[in-house]
């Protein structure tokens, strides 16, 4: 159709730990990556959309160019939390639907430090931790897992299989920080983080860059890219909406079924429809809850359809074949866009021995937010065009 | 002439305040159209929108147990392990604090278990040396 709008041209580097490279470096490396993915040239790019929360305040977008071309374009820095990197493809695919431009560019970079996220000092010296709870992503997301059991009884090892399900689709991505097998046994027996994520529930804070080259379908046509154009059906954004909780814990549930919704609307298509998904994995128990949250299972089933093996590459809804945020890593502003790159390569036939077989249709999703602040989600469906 | 009193306890959350015969307490709004509790002073409700109508009350101090995790790693200087715990306060409102006086042990930590609210020194001093007091759980009492 005409009023479509694709994925021509993706890629992102290895996630893992590059100390002596610049942020910006890393940038450039996956959108040369993209540009060259896609056939084409900084010169053809008429706007650079550009995820990052860390340097969000330093026009990351702009030091980007600099290093593969300063054509002069307009750039969009994007900061949403976890969901930074889908934030700024979807301003991307907004811009392109909107007919302002037919080829733009999205980058996601990110550059983090080893160790707990979250916390520090108050203005007048007062520190929260242990005193009002914990502010850590770990705990944070703990307690949305133990909501889970709470209603549902889901188990610790319930939890717990969802790590050595990603950590073994890992050992089949070349580009994933973390790649071995880790049994049921050891995940479990690792370092408690926040009851119930252990240290091998937790994704791991890695550095990393993914771009992406979106284009209308008169540019797929004026360049000849439909033979690997992958059809974006939906791309949607949400923030928390009020939960009674909201001053004690930020809604990540309600977000993502709000975006979800309407996500499965705009496409038209049913969680039955999709042949894999890449969600947010950043820790276990999240995976558990977005289960139910993306309509893959009914409410309350989440803990059986891990144990059903549903989930793992060859079941019925493989997710997150990649390895996930748990073995991938999870460098924040890079995420969502790295997970549309896992989607196209399996439809376009060409993730290897992860290849989820006879994909058309997925679904990515990342989640994210802090205490005290609020969420944000966006959710994308992709299809084979 | 006042002198400044140098050993006044400072509230750790801003919703926090002492009475007029030093009793802590927790200060929140409520909506007098959806019934939506916050902490804090309000003039518009986040859950509805409303303006204007947020009542001004105090928040309980008797809740249950929504949810919780057992902390084991924390930043430098925090003593693990801790329970991070979120509350449904009575009559609206839920905060997250640390719930002392349970074993941090998930077999000994019941969802829905009733719990009070205690307000105590945080261990922690202002630049100036006053003591930061905040709120924390405790079971209730009458538990068995």
């Amino acid at each position: 159709m005409s009023g479509d709008v694709y994925i021509v041209g993706i890629d992102m580097i290895p996630f893992g730990r590059y100390p002596t490279r610049s942020l910006s470096s890393l940038g450039a490396e996956a959108a040369l990556l993209a540009l060259d993915d896609a056939g084409l040239s900084i010169l053809d790019i008429q706007a650079l959309y550009c995820g990052n929360l860390m340097e969000a305040h330093l026009m990351v977008g702009q030091r980007i160019l600099r290093e593969i071309g300063q054509t002069g374009v307009p750039v969009v820095n994007t900061a949403n939390a976890c969901a930074t990197g889908a934030t700024a493809f979807r301003e991307g695919v907004i811009a392109v639907k909107a007919g302002l431009y037919d080829l733009v560019l999205a980058v996601g970079v990110e550059q983090m430090g080893k160790g707990l996220l979250g916390g520090g000092k108050r203005a007048d010296g007062f520190s929260a931790e242990g005193v009002l709870g914990s502010g850590t992503m770990p705990a944070m997301f703990a307690q949305i897992g133990s909501e889970h059991s709470r209603k549902y009884g889901t188990t610790f090892t319930q939890f717990a299989k969802v790590a050595v399900k990603n950590h073994h689709h890992s050992t089949l991505n070349p580009k994933a920080m973390s790649r071995r097998e880790t049994p049921l046994e050891e995940v479990m027996a690792a370092q408690m983080i926040a009851y119930p994520n252990t240290k091998l529930m937790c994704s791991i804070n890695v550095d990393g860059a993914a771009a992406a080259v979106i284009a209308s379908a008169e540019a797929v046509k004026r360049h000849g890219l439909l033979g690997r154009a992958v059809r974006i059906r939906a791309s949607e954004l949400t923030s928390g909406p009020y939960t009674p909780h909201e001053f004690a814990i930020p809604d990540f549930n309600l977000v993502t079924r709000n975006c979800a919704g309407a996500a499965y609307e705009r496409a038209g298509v049913g969680p039955s429809e999709l042949d894999l998904i890449e969600l947010h994995d950043c820790f276990a128990t999240a995976e558990l809850v977005h289960y139910e949250n993306l309509g893959l299972c009914a409410e309350g089933e989440a803990g059986s359809l891990i144990d059903s093996g549903a989930t793992a590459l060859g079941g019925r809804i493989p997710v997150n074949v990649s390895g996930g945020l748990l073995s991938k890593g999870h460098p924040l502003g890079a995420t969502g866009i790295a997970n549309l790159y896992e989607i196209t390569t399996q439809l376009r036939d060409e993730a290897g021995a992860r290849q989820v077989q006879g994909a058309r249709m997925g679904l990515t999703h990342v989640c994210g937010g802090t205490p005290d602040r609020g969420s944000a989600c966006v959710v994308h469906i992709l299809e084979k065009a | 002439m006042t002198e400044a009193n140098t050993s006044a306890p400072v509230p750790a959350v801003s919703f926090l305040h002492f009475d007029e015969v030093g009793c802590a307490y927790l200060r929140g709004a409520r909506c007098t159209d959806c019934g939506a509790v916050a902490p804090g002073e309000r003039h518009v409700c986040n859950a509805c929108g409303a303006r204007g109508r947020m009542k001004s009350i105090r928040l309980s101090e008797s809740g249950t147990l929504y949810s919780y995790t057992i902390v084991h790693r924390s930043f430098p200087g925090v003593q693990t392990p801790f329970i991070a715990a979120i509350v449904d306060l009575d009559g609206g409102g839920a905060l997250q604090g640390t719930l002392l006086g349970v074993e941090a042990d998930p077999a000994r930590i019941p969802f829905g278990l009733p719990v009070k609210l205690i307000y105590r020194h945080s261990g922690q001093t202002s630049a100036d040396g006053r003591p930061f007091h905040s709120y924390y759980f405790a079971p209730a009492e009458n538990r068995t």
